[in-house]
């Protein structure tokens, strides 16, 4: 028997969704893994460990990032959102989510959630945004499904119910 | 048609969509069992060589690693994958024995505790090869001097075969005009977002193989046990694990079979699951790779009278099903078009890359480019307008039910309807307009037409047709329904699903049997032991055969309910109304007994149910494919399909010539799938296929060197069509039932993508051909298109000079 290697780890503690998260990792270990394997947290996928599909997109800070791009490590006490935080606070969908399921704009649902981190992104910072605009917002998502349509069908409702809900 | 339905067509919510978005779908990546270990592979770098020798002592010391397996001990320890058509010596195992056959395929399985530990050790093998001559490209496979992919069976031909269908000869020589060209269908696939992945764990106490898997393959639990050399009842495949979106190609049966094993090697869980490298090289899921050699016999009133179809189809290093991507077509050989006499000699060859896996349309969308390149061709040729040849050609309506020349009989269709719709729905004389417009300022400007079929219900009528030795004539699919003491309904389906909305067809057409609201319907997956026999979502067929099925299940139970009241109100069954799951006698509207009351009954009293009535209330349907049953006739006549959806495309491309960068500016589909149980899914999966048709025709190709290696195998260079790539896309519906099925449905899980690669090379081609130029060749990038205008450009300058 050779002697085993126990690889170096470090404790990287991040704030997911509202809550303190702790782990102790290698340094390679992604955000993507850190998030499903330690965490448990499976709703972001992984797609392409490439930072091309964007299956894998959270926010860091309230910004979308790639998740398998980033090591766990260069993010200790960040604040990162994933699926699984934009549901309300009593657990129910919240508007885009449940605007996805209006409009039939999931099939699989493996880019879903990266999908909806992405729209999400951008009707936070567009509050009314154009067709083109949302085709740009989430053109580093791909989707196989569902030809796109359907989701940026998803986002506009999402927006005009979040404009009625304003006035309300 | 007799009453409206309640459920059927109206739009409603997918049952499956809430637990996406909320990240809790139940992908097979995110299934983790206890102790479960990891597996990385080694690949071979050469498309074709020996293995030397294979050094493992440096990877078996490295951390965390439990085992590593070579193809020595695998091959004696299982039995080869099925393949398709009769070629026993090509025989195929998940890790390779002696000798590699293309860059990528998998040489030794290395697990450990972790993925990444996994992968460090797999960088640690060492395999000494000694390269050979590999052979790339399909026509100089099966040139005589070509190196054999594999020896033993004695050829790089794997299936050849001439069909004549009618009267040919004499049709090509009557015919007053005819013309030849070929086109070709490049290597791409459907690529899922989710690579495939597996998970397996041997009971030694239970004897019992549990297996999660990313899949959508018939017969895969038999094939399973079948090569581990396992009784059938030692296989359970769980199918309540969401699929990651498949199209035809999670077929990971090679991934499977290895998992398994080591599994019960080491006596642990293990999983496996792709990387994405993993998966383009050496998961074995390339589509057609397919060129058509083709001559058309024509009238110069613009009737064809014949076609002659030569397809040559590269599948690759092994088998398979691949082949039998040739014989589907043959159920759909003409078209819409009424073309009374064809010849078609498809031809598998092998050659030195990635194997070919059944892609969305089963071979159909190639077939239908050729059958459309056709058409353009025939029209500019005799300078009539393309619409108006097709609406000359074109089946009519009054020739329903219609046989073609190659055995299959269409069930129903409005095709000239359809077509008028389109042109209706996308403005055609505007459209022309702009597309002139475009021109006029130095654009190139086109526009492109497809029409055509995409047949659905999915039977296995090509593995007898292409294997006299297979006599399948059956691909039943089942369901179970059941009605439990609250009153509530769960349908039970023995399949898993990639985003088609499965669950929510099953509780639609329960719900509209029943007349019970189905968004309270459960919908669940029995694992492979307790499920009824299903051959899984293929071929367009789960609308028409697990909506069959589940109708079928709730049509005994809605009998049950009817029986049941008859016998307590003591009148006939004639006598009973059946309202929203309440029945009453019809000459006494006193005599009432609720769906609670009825199910109360079955469930508890059995003194009030009629004699010999079964306690408890559920029923079980299996279903036999429509039309299915039958054996081909010796000169290769078969019904391949049932049913046959039609689909009509137009668009506007936009292509700069400076550049050569297409851009769509309008597209329009023109869809007739008899009635749509849920519109807002058969939509979502035609503009789906669209976008992947776009992919197919403009962006996405397996490129190989000329020494044999993937130059496209991550998603920097596999284009995927984005959210900029895919256009708005407009669908226009038409409904001509199908007199086959329970509700007039018929298949849309391959809408949009069979004709929407014709529709864009047409596009493309008119807008080059003031050029005087064009191009067969899919996929058309943009770097194609430049050269072709340039080339051409280049030309024209010279002449001027």
């Amino acid at each position: 028997m050779t002697d085993r290697i126990i690889p170096k780890t470090y404790l990287v503690e991040l704030d997911v969704n509202g809550k303190t998260c702790r782990a102790h990792v290698p340094a390679r270990t992604t955000l993507v893994d850190f998030l499903r394997d330690e965490l448990r947290l499976t709703g972001t996928h992984v797609g392409c460990e490439h930072g091309t599909c964007g299956a894998c997109t959270v926010m860091q800070n309230g910004k979308p990032i790639r998740a398998c791009l980033a090591f766990a490590v260069q993010l200790n006490g960040e604040k990162i959102t994933t699926v699984e935080g934009l549901c309300k606070a009593d657990g129910s969908l919240s508007i885009l989510q449940d605007s996805f399921c209006a409009t039939h704009a999931q099939q699989c649902g493996y880019c879903t959630p990266g999908m909806l981190i992405s729209s999400q992104y951008l009707l936070n910072q567009n509050a009314n945004p154009s067709d083109s605009e949302i085709r740009e917002a989430i053109s580093g998502n791909l989707c196989r499904c569902t030809g796109y349509q359907q989701i940026v069908d998803a986002v506009k409702l999402a927006a005009a119910r979040m404009a009625n809900e304003e006035q309300a | 048609m007799s009453r409206p339905f309640k459920y059927i067509g109206t739009k409603r919510r997918a049952k499956e969509s809430p637990r996406f978005v909320t990240g809790q779908g139940r992908y097979v990546a995110d299934i983790h069992l206890p102790g479960m270990k990891h597996v990385a592979i080694v690949a071979s770098p050469h498309p074709s060589a020996k293995i030397v020798a294979i050094n493992t002592e440096a990877a078996r010391a490295a951390p965390g690693v439990q085992y590593i397996l070579d193809g020595r001990e695998f091959c004696a320890a299982t039995e080869a994958l099925p393949v398709g058509v009769d070629a026993p010596k090509v025989t195929r195992y998940a890790l390779a024995q002696d000798v590699v056959r293309y860059a990528g395929e998998w040489v030794v399985a290395v697990v450990a505790d972790s993925r990444a530990e996994a992968e460090d050790a797999a960088e640690l093998v060492d395999v000494e090869y000694e390269a050979t001559r590999p052979v790339i490209d399909a026509e100089l496979a099966l040139q005589a001097d070509a190196p054999l992919v594999h020896p033993a069976h004695g050829s790089n031909r794997l299936y050849h075969r001439k069909f004549v269908w009618g009267p040919v000869e004499r049709a090509f020589a009557e015919a007053e005009d005819q013309l030849s060209f070929r086109v070709r269908w490049g290597r791409s696939s459907s690529v899922p977002i989710e690579t495939f992945g597996v998970v397996a764990h041997w009971s030694e106490s239970n004897q019992l193989l549990d297996v999660w898997a990313s899949i959508q393959m018939p017969k895969y639990p038999d094939q399973l046990a079948r090569a581990l050399r396992l009784p059938g009842n030692a296989v359970r495949v769980h199918y309540d694990v969401d699929v990651g979106g498949s199209y035809g190609v999670k077929r990971g049966i090679k991934h499977t079979v290895l998992v398994s094993y080591l599994a019960r090697r080491i006596g642990a869980p293990v999983r496996f699951i792709e990387d994405r490298l993993e998966n383009m090289r050496g998961g074995d899921m390339h589509g057609p790779d397919r060129f058509f050699d083709m001559q058309v016999a024509f009238n110069r009133d613009g009737i064809v009278k014949a076609l002659r179809i030569r397809a040559v189809d590269d599948v690759g290093a092994y088998a398979g099903r691949s082949p039998l991507q040739l014989g589907k077509p043959v159920g759909a050989i003409c078209g819409p078009y009424q073309i009374h006499a064809v010849e078609y000699e498809p031809t598998s060859v092998m050659t030195n890359k990635t194997p070919q896996e059944a892609v969305r349309g089963f071979g159909q969308a190639p077939t239908n480019l050729a059958i459309e390149r056709a058409m353009d061709y025939v029209a500019q040729h005799l300078g009539m307008d393309r619409i108006e040849l097709r609406r000359k050609n074109f089946i009519r309506k009054d020739q329903f039910p219609y046989l073609i020349p190659s055995g299959s009989t269409y069930d129903s269709g409005d095709y000239h309807t359809v077509l008028d719709k389109a042109l209706d729905g996308i403005d055609y004389p505007a459209l022309l307009r702009q597309r002139d417009t475009l021109r006029a300022q130095g654009m190139l400007a086109g526009i492109g037409i497809a029409t055509c079929l995409e047949p659905s219900g999915g039977n296995a009528a090509f593995e007898p047709l292409f294997n006299p030795k297979n006599e399948t004539t059956t691909w039943m699919d089942s369901c179970l329904v059941r009605v439990d003491l609250s009153g509530a309904i769960t349908g039970v389906m023995g399949t898993s699903s990639a985003g088609q909305g499965h669950e929510t067809l099953v509780a639609t057409v329960v719900g509209e049997v029943l007349e019970r609201e189905p968004a309270n319907i459960r919908v669940v997956r029995a694992d492979s032991l307790n499920a009824l026999p299903s051959n899984s979502p293929v071929g367009s067929r789960m609308a028409i055969m697990l909506g069959g099925a589940a109708a079928g299940a709730a049509r005994k139970i809605k009998t049950t309910l009817i029986q049941l009241a008859a016998h307590n109100f003591g009148c006939g069954i004639d006598d009973i109304d059946y309202n929203d799951g309440n029945a009453s006698q019809r000459s006494n509207p006193a005599k009432k007994l609720s769906w609670d009351q009825l199910v109360e009954i079955a469930h508890r009293k059995y003194h009030l149910l009629p004699p010999g009535m079964e306690p408890g209330l559920q029923a079980t349907f299996v279903w036999e494919v429509p039309t299915g049953g039958a054996m081909p006739t010796a000169d290769g006549r078969v019904q391949m399909y049932p049913c046959y959806s039609f689909e009509a495309h137009l668009l506007l491309i936009q292509i700069d010539p400076d550049t050569g960068k297409p851009r769509i500016l309008k597209y329009l589909c023109g869809h007739d799938c008899g009635v749509m149980i849920n519109p807002d899914i058969v939509h979502g999966m035609t503009y789906g296929g669209i976008a992947h048709g776009i992919g197919a025709a403009l962006f996405e190709k397996f490129a190989y060197t000329e020494e044999g290696q993937l130059a496209s195998g991550t998603f920097m260079d596999y284009l995927i069509p984005s959210a900029m790539e895919v256009p708005e896309i407009h669908i226009v519906d038409h409904c001509t039932p199908s007199p086959l099925t329970t509700f007039g449905q018929k298949g849309s899980g391959e809408a949009g993508y069979l004709g929407s690669a014709a529709a864009i090379c047409s596009a493309v081609n008119d807008a080059l051909r003031p050029l005087g130029t064009s191009i067969e060749t899919l996929p058309m990038s943009h770097m194609d298109i430049w050269n072709c205008i340039s080339q051409r450009g280049t030309k024209e300058l010279r002449k001027t000079a």
